[in-house]
């Protein structure tokens, strides 16, 4: 992976407006989850994955998020995200099966993700190489008793080459994590596990950043505190913007805000 | 045949493919599997009673070049991680291959709970799949053989080979013609077959039984023998005997590919699974009886 070596606000805001006109000109809801893990995203894909290292985006639902980061790495290129959610396209409203090397599962279908990594990251430990996998799963995807298996096989096999995260904004398809199933605190229950849990502002780079720093002798799980919608007033912790597309007018006022937010950023 | 898959698998272990093999279980093998488990060392997983983790672990192992087995008990297999299956191997095309153990009515009195009477017909559903079916317990070498050296996703469904004593098993084949006459056509998928072999040869010659038995799916991987075409064509009665519910079976896909073929059948009968469970449990002879699936039953029809 050929990153930028320490991504400035600047590059964070880009990727923000570029995640929402993509949303906006394909008419497509689920940008408040996709905001949520975005930052998280860019920092994994340019500052920590190298060579063959994977990404498993666990939570399929914010594959904007994931597009968006490849453009911002020049794996998708322009005329790439104005094909999202069109007909024809490889950029489906969930990653795609084949066709894009940085994608390496279609996923969609909740608690997936982290088996698949968890098998993928023991290919690698098989092998004797030390490739490193990274899944991002949701908050709301713990209540699938798949992730607990994954956790589970993830522990046993001493898989120190993946490093869980967890996009904790706490609002769910249908309500807040805490109403629709509450394991809060989330990271008390994943300390009951031989993992290595560090809960962090997931909108902070520095903080992923000194996250992602070093190697464990435990399975890694970063709990990203994040805002679903974040960066956008009007959308943060609301839980309609799991599903709303933009109006021009709501498009408008979300590029205005980011704008006037990169005034002075470097 | 868990023995000879033991055996099949350990040689596997020895040849081309060894470093890349990687076998799955979902705690189960006890007493059977052992010497596989000490012939590929780290890469003998026992998964634990998790089987949804175990298919997508099997597909993330297999997106990294390795050739990936995974066994259970068959409805363990296929039925609790059908998700698995289809997004994680099938939808990416995925070479693992699914061992079930037990395939039909193989684990009797057990119960409905670890039956697979729906097996092979709801995977072949899947893109790319291939299921297997060994009749015989010989033909775990050549099967083995077979999935492993193909490049789709694939189940292969144990069970316990019941050819009549004494007699010759023929090398394995996807089709094998196993009883000749001037009687219907009958044809058979998997161990079922040697329980009717016996009873067909009893039979005078022009009324006997051209009995067949496939062992791989679907018909589109597998088409059938030219002669047995030509046996359809010329027989007065078509019957399917299968250890598997009626719809999405091998009836029902094969009544199909004949239509499409524009092969007329004059008479066709289906003898398969009836029921999960009946009124009182028993062993896989007894279930066979209740489902009309015995030698009495058959000859009763033919």
């Amino acid at each position: 992976m050929t990153g930028i070596k320490k991504l400035t606000a600047k590059h964070f805001s880009a990727a923000r407006k570029r995640l929402l006109q993509m949303h906006f000109e394909s008419g497509v809801g689920h940008i408040g989850g996709n905001l949520s893990a975005l930052d998280a995203m860019l920092v994994v894909f340019h500052e920590y994955l190298s060579g063959e290292d994977k990404f498993i985006l666990s939570k399929g639902h914010s594959a904007g998020a994931l597009y968006t980061t490849l453009w911002s790495l020049g794996r998708l290129n322009e005329q790439d995200l104005k094909q999202f959610h069109q007909d024809d396209t490889l950029l489906a409203a969930h990653p795609p099966a084949q066709g894009i090397e940085d994608i390496q599962f279609a996923t969609g279908s909740l608690g997936h993700g982290l088996s698949l990594a968890a098998g993928t990251a023991l290919a690698f430990k098989l092998k004797g190489n030390a490739t490193r996998v990274v899944c991002l799963t949701s908050d709301g995807e713990w209540q699938e008793g798949s992730t607990w298996e994954a956790l589970i096989f993830a522990c046993h096999h001493r898989l120190f080459n993946l490093t869980v995260m967890v996009d904790h904004n706490n609002l769910q398809g249908f309500g807040s994590t805490a109403e629709v199933a509450s394991m809060s605190p989330l990271w008390d229950r994943l300390q009951g596990f031989d993992v290595d849990v560090q809960i962090i502002d997931g909108h902070d780079p520095d903080a992923i950043r000194t996250a992602l720093e070093g190697e464990s002798k435990r399975l890694r799980v970063i709990v990203l505190r994040t805002v679903k919608g974040h960066g956008v007033s009007f959308m943060e912790n609301r839980m309609e913007w799991h599903y709303l597309p933009l109006s021009e007018d709501q498009f408008k006022t979300a590029i205005e805000e980011i704008e006037r937010k990169e005034v002075g950023l470097k | 045949m868990r023995k000879q898959l033991c055996d099949a698998l350990v040689a596997r272990t020895a040849g081309a493919a060894s470093s890349r093999m990687v076998f799955l279980t979902g705690d189960l093998g006890f007493m059977a599997l052992e010497p596989l488990q000490q012939a590929l060392g780290a890469r003998f997983i026992n998964a634990g009673v998790a089987e949804q983790n175990m298919i997508s672990v099997a597909a993330g192992l297999a997106r990294q070049n390795l050739e990936v087995w995974v066994y259970s008990i068959a409805p363990f297999c296929y039925a609790r991680p059908f998700e698995q299956i289809r997004n994680d191997i099938t939808f990416h095309n995925l070479p693992v291959k699914l061992i079930g153990n037990g395939g039909g009515y193989g684990y009797g009195v057990m119960g409905p709970t670890h039956h697979a009477i729906e097996d092979y017909g709801v995977l072949l559903t899947l893109p790319n799949m291939s299921v297997y079916v060994p009749v015989f317990d010989q033909d775990m070498d050549a099967v083995i053989a077979r999935a492993g050296a193909s490049s789709r996703p694939a189940y292969i469904r144990m069970g316990r080979g019941e050819p009549p004593g004494g007699y010759a098993v023929p090398a394995y084949a996807p089709w094998r013609q196993l009883t000749g006459g001037g009687g219907a056509v009958v044809i058979t998928v998997g161990p079922l077959a040697g329980t009717y072999i016996a009873a067909f040869e009893r039979l005078p010659a022009k009324s006997r039984p051209n009995l067949w038995a496939v062992a791989e799916l679907p018909l589109e991987q597998n088409p059938m023998p030219a002669e047995l075409v030509s046996q359809i064509e010329q027989a007065s009665s078509l019957c399917v005997a299968e250890e598997h519910v009626r719809r999405g079976g091998f009836g029902s896909e094969l009544l199909l590919h004949l239509a499409d073929k524009n092969i007329a059948v004059r008479r066709f009968r289906h003898l398969y699974a009836r029921a999960h469970h009946f009124e009182r449990y028993g062993s896989q002879h007894f279930l066979r009886r209740q489902s009309a699936l015995d030698v009495d039953s058959m000859l009763a029809i033919l």
